[in-house]
This record gives C-alpha cells, sequence and structure tokens, in this order.
C-alpha cells in the first residue's frame, strides 16, 4: 500500500460572502457578513427570514454551462459546485481535458446534502398535474444525489472515482478526508473534493420547523449569525459551495504547482446515538475521540495544533463543542489554539458548510492571518470560563502559523476532523 | 405547412442540441438525429417536447420511438397536423 503525502494545489468558493478567492478572502479578513433578509422566507411565514446566499450575475454562469444546460437547470447546488469545482480546477493549473481519453488518474468527491430540490417540486408538480410526459430528460441528473459530480466530471473529463458523499453537516469535510485517503493510498493522483447545498425555502424550511434557526434577528440580518455569543440564540442558514484540488506532492512537484497547505491527517466516525448521542445532538465522546485520532493520524502532538476552525454554528451547544475541544486537545484555558468560527459571517450553510470552511483554512494557512469571529462581543460567559477570551480572535491576527484543526459534526451524530499544516518545501 | 417549411422550423428546434454545426448545415430529410448530429439520445425526448409545443400536437409513445431521423418526424408532425385540422 502507497503512503503518498497529499497536498492541496486549488481552491474555489462559492460563499455567500464572495465567490471568487479573492473577494472571499478579503471578506473574512475584514469580517464582512454575507447574511441578509429574505424576503421570500417573510412571505412564506418563516421563523427566521434571514439567510445567506452566494451572488453572482448571470453572466457568470454562462462560463461554466453550456446554453443546452441552462435552459432548464434550477439546481442551485449544482450551480454553486460546478463554479466552485471548475475554479479549483482552474486555480491548480489544471485544464480542462478535451482528449477523448478520460483522465484517469484525476475524480472527483463531490458531496451534497439534497440535490436539485426546486427542480424535484418543480417535477412533482407536473406529475401530480398529470403532466409527466412534460418532465423532459433534465429531471434525473439534476435530482440525483451525484449529479454535481456526474456535472463537474464531465466538464473535467474525469476518469478516476466520481462520487457524491453524504453526511449532513459534516459532508464537506469528509469529502477532503475521502479524497485524501484515496490520493494516500496511491489510488488516485487527484481529487476534487468539496461540497456544495442548495438555497431556498424548500432545503431551510425543514430546519425552520424544527426551530433550530434563529427568529431574533429578523431587522438585523448581519447580526444575526452569532457562534459563541452569549446571545446566540440558532443558526441562520446558508448555501452555497467550497471546493479544493487534493494532489499527490509528487504530482504536484512534478508539474512545478502552487502548493497551499498539505493535509496531514484526520478522523471521521459516529457517536452511535448513544450515551448523550442522539440523531440531533453530538456524543461528546465521540467528538472528543474524531479530535484525538486525527491528531494521532496526523503523527503530531495536540499541542502543536495553533489555530482551531470550529464547527460553532451558534446554537446552546457551541459551549459543549469548545469542552469538547479543550478535553480533546488536553489544553489548559491559557494555552488553547485560536478558535474561530466563520458561520459568524456566513450563516451555517448545511452541507457546504465543511467545504468552504476548509478553504478558508487553507488561506488562512497559506498567507498567515486568523480571521476574526464577528457577533461575539459578548462572549458566552460559559465558553470564557473554560479558556481565556484571546484565545476567541474578534480582530484580524496576522500571524504566520503551521498547523490548523478544522472539524466538522452532522445530523446523525457524525464527525469529522482534518488536520491541515502549512507546507514549507520539505 | 409545406415539407421545406416544416425542415427549417425543425431545424431551429434541433439546433441547440447539437455540437455537430457543419452536419446542421447539410441537414436533409435522410439525417440521422443520433448519428449525424450526434445528439444524446437521451435529448430525444426534449426535441419531441418542443416540437409538441412548436406546432401545438401532442405525439404518442409509438411515434415518438419512430421519431430518429428528420425523415420519419416529418411524416409524424404532418400527421399530426393534419389529425388536427381534421
Amino acid at each position: 500500500m502507497d503512503n503518498n503525502r497529499v497536498v492541496i494545489t486549488g481552491l474555489g468558493i462559492c460563499a455567500p460572502n464572495g465567490t471568487t478567492i479573492p473577494d472571499f478572502t478579503d471578506a473574512i479578513k475584514n469580517g464582512i457578513s454575507g447574511i441578509k433578509h429574505q424576503p421570500e422566507l417573510e412571505r412564506l411565514g418563516f421563523s427566521c427570514q434571514i439567510a445567506g446566499m452566494p451572488e453572482f450575475d448571470e453572466e457568470r454562469i454562462l462560463r461554466y454551462f453550456t446554453p443546452l444546460e441552462l435552459r432548464n437547470l434550477n439546481s442551485t447546488g449544482i450551480t454553486y459546485g460546478v463554479i466552485a469545482g471548475l475554479d479549483a480546477w482552474a486555480d491548480a493549473g489544471l485544464e480542462r481535458n478535451t482528449d477523448d481519453e478520460p483522465d484517469w488518474d484525476s475524480g472527483t468527491i463531490f458531496g451534497t446534502g439534497t440535490s436539485g430540490i426546486d427542480k424535484f417540486r418543480w417535477a412533482i408538480n407536473k406529475i401530480d398535474d398529470m403532466d409527466i410526459r412534460k418532465l423532459g430528460s433534465s429531471v434525473v441528473v439534476q435530482t440525483m444525489a451525484s449529479g454535481v459530480s456526474a456535472f463537474i466530471s464531465g466538464k473535467l473529463g474525469l476518469g478516476n472515482q466520481v462520487t457524491t458523499n453524504s453526511s449532513a453537516c459534516a459532508t464537506g469535510t469528509e469529502s477532503i478526508l475521502l479524497a485524501f485517503e484515496r490520493i494516500k493510498s496511491g489510488q488516485a493522483k487527484r481529487m476534487l473534493a468539496g461540497s456544495t447545498s442548495d438555497s431556498g425555502p424548500y432545503i431551510w424550511g425543514g430546519f425552520d420547523a424544527m426551530k433550530v434557526c434563529t427568529f431574533k434577528h429578523n431587522n438585523e440580518p448581519e447580526k444575526g449569525s452569532r457562534p459563541m455569543s452569549l446571545t446566540a440564540s440558532g443558526f441562520v442558514p446558508g448555501s452555497g459551495a467550497g471546493a479544493l484540488v487534493l494532489e499527490s506532492l509528487e504530482s504536484a512537484l512534478n508539474r512545478n504547482a502552487k502548493i497551499y497547505a498539505e493535509v496531514l491527517g484526520g478522523h471521521i466516525n459516529s457517536g452511535g446515538q448513544r450515551g448523550l448521542g442522539t440523531m440531533t445532538a453530538p456524543n461528546p465522546v465521540a467528538v472528543q475521540r474524531c479530535i484525538k485520532l486525527a491528531i494521532e493520524s496526523s503523527g503530531i502532538r495536540s499541542d502543536a495544533i495553533e489555530v482551531v476552525n470550529g464547527h460553532l454554528t451558534a446554537t446552546s451547544k457551541d459551549a459543549l463543542e469548545i469542552e469538547n475541544w479543550k478535553n480533546a486537545l488536553g489544553a489548559s484555558s491559557g494555552n488553547f489554539p485560536y478558535i474561530n468560527s466563520l458561520k459568524g459571517m456566513i450563516g451555517h450553510c448545511i452541507s457546504a458548510s465543511g467545504s468552504i470552511e476548509c478553504v478558508a483554512s487553507i488561506l488562512e494557512l497559506y498567507e498567515g492571518f486568523i480571521f476574526p469571529n464577528i457577533n461575539c462581543e459578548d462572549l458566552n460567559p460559559e465558553i470564557s470560563s473554560m479558556i481565556d477570551k484571546n484565545r476567541i480572535p474578534q480582530k484580524l491576527i496576522h500571524n504566520q502559523f503551521d498547523i490548523l484543526a478544522k472539524a466538522s459534526f452532522g445530523f446523525g451524530d457524525i464527525n469529522a476532523c482534518v488536520i491541515f499544516k502549512k507546507y514549507k518545501n520539505g | 405547412m409545406d415539407k421545406q417549411h416544416l425542415i427549417e422550423e425543425l431545424i431551429t428546434i434541433i439546433t441547440p442540441y447539437t455540437e455537430e454545426k457543419s452536419a446542421l448545415e447539410r441537414v436533409g430529410e435522410n439525417t440521422d438525429f443520433i448519428k449525424d448530429l450526434k445528439i444524446n439520445s437521451a435529448n430525444l425526448v426534449d426535441i419531441i417536447l418542443d416540437i409538441e409545443e412548436k406546432f401545438k400536437i401532442e405525439i404518442d409513445n409509438d411515434s415518438m420511438a419512430k421519431m430518429l431521423t428528420v425523415k420519419a418526424t416529418i411524416e409524424v408532425i404532418e400527421s399530426k397536423l393534419q389529425a388536427n385540422a381534421g
């Protein structure tokens, strides 16, 4: 079995506060929110009427899809995923394969929670209206879960594994670890990892009904997503996609590619919905085990971790997450790593959250900064009793650092943790 | 509607579905959608929906199965138009 080192050579983003890497980098450095009031959610009587959605003009889409594809395209998740995925591929200096021969060495693991939920609604209405024959050929490819990876693969001509993973809010981080394993074991040279999430009332409605979203900030959208804050009152839904090109170090060096960072290791597990774990609540034993085993598989000591990019959704569970990190790292209040949550700026992008937040994490490592936590000026005292408040930066910090841990946790009591390291020529 | 006019309307409908622009310029009665124009077979149903909308006709499954060439397609359209007129 091979044991290749794996690096990241390309990034793509389609986030509520930026849809290009330069815009997104600027936004996260400056704490710019992508959360807006959504008139459609208000009209439909949602409790939470604010959300984060990527914004771009129609002309941008023409660069990624053929006119024929665009005629019936009604899947925001596929649109976001294709934009982020193709941008990451180009950012890695890779061309779209125009040969008849597939690129056998390259594949994609591009996750999602649902696909084409608006398309699905349209199709269901047609069927119920006795108009089944009017569906045409575009329903299946946009509503199959693997639609996003299928669209990306066709555009790039990928000939290695092409699949879609799905693990709720852990999807994006899981996709990176699955791609990492495939390259590490020598089964692929390059894998486009990432994840996407649809926009709109039909994806967010279920969360609204569960009362896990905030309803207290409809008049001040940018203040609504408040991870680690005393006044955190539920998450703000978001959407978008993040994409990362993972590549064997050997392949990256051979083609003289820009290397953003190295993936040192990681771990994926489940709390089995046992102990304190349920369908919707994490089992702390499993969370801590996931973080510890991620560190162990990376061959580092836990005190080597300088920055943690948390899951931290702005619910009552934030304090529990901090406690889990603290226990897993064996850290004291003062030597706890810096910790931040991107969700303050973009909300919780559900199945896209892990990949978008990993893109942010890689940018921090590569450029040497730690983005500010916004909306936690009133830090939850339960959290500040566990870790020193200077560990939770509220202003941008310029700081070269070497190792970052990122974790995502999802419904179903599932966890994923990945460890990234700055790459320094060797 | 005469046959030449029907063919022209049909070409307008199939244009977005093919990358074979030179073959498109030579479309005649014997042109095969899949062999000559390299149209993805999944898109044939979309072309038929576009034809139904354009000519305000309804095409049954048996007729649909025949519509693989320009000639067969024109015949189906003509017969449905006649049925409508009758």
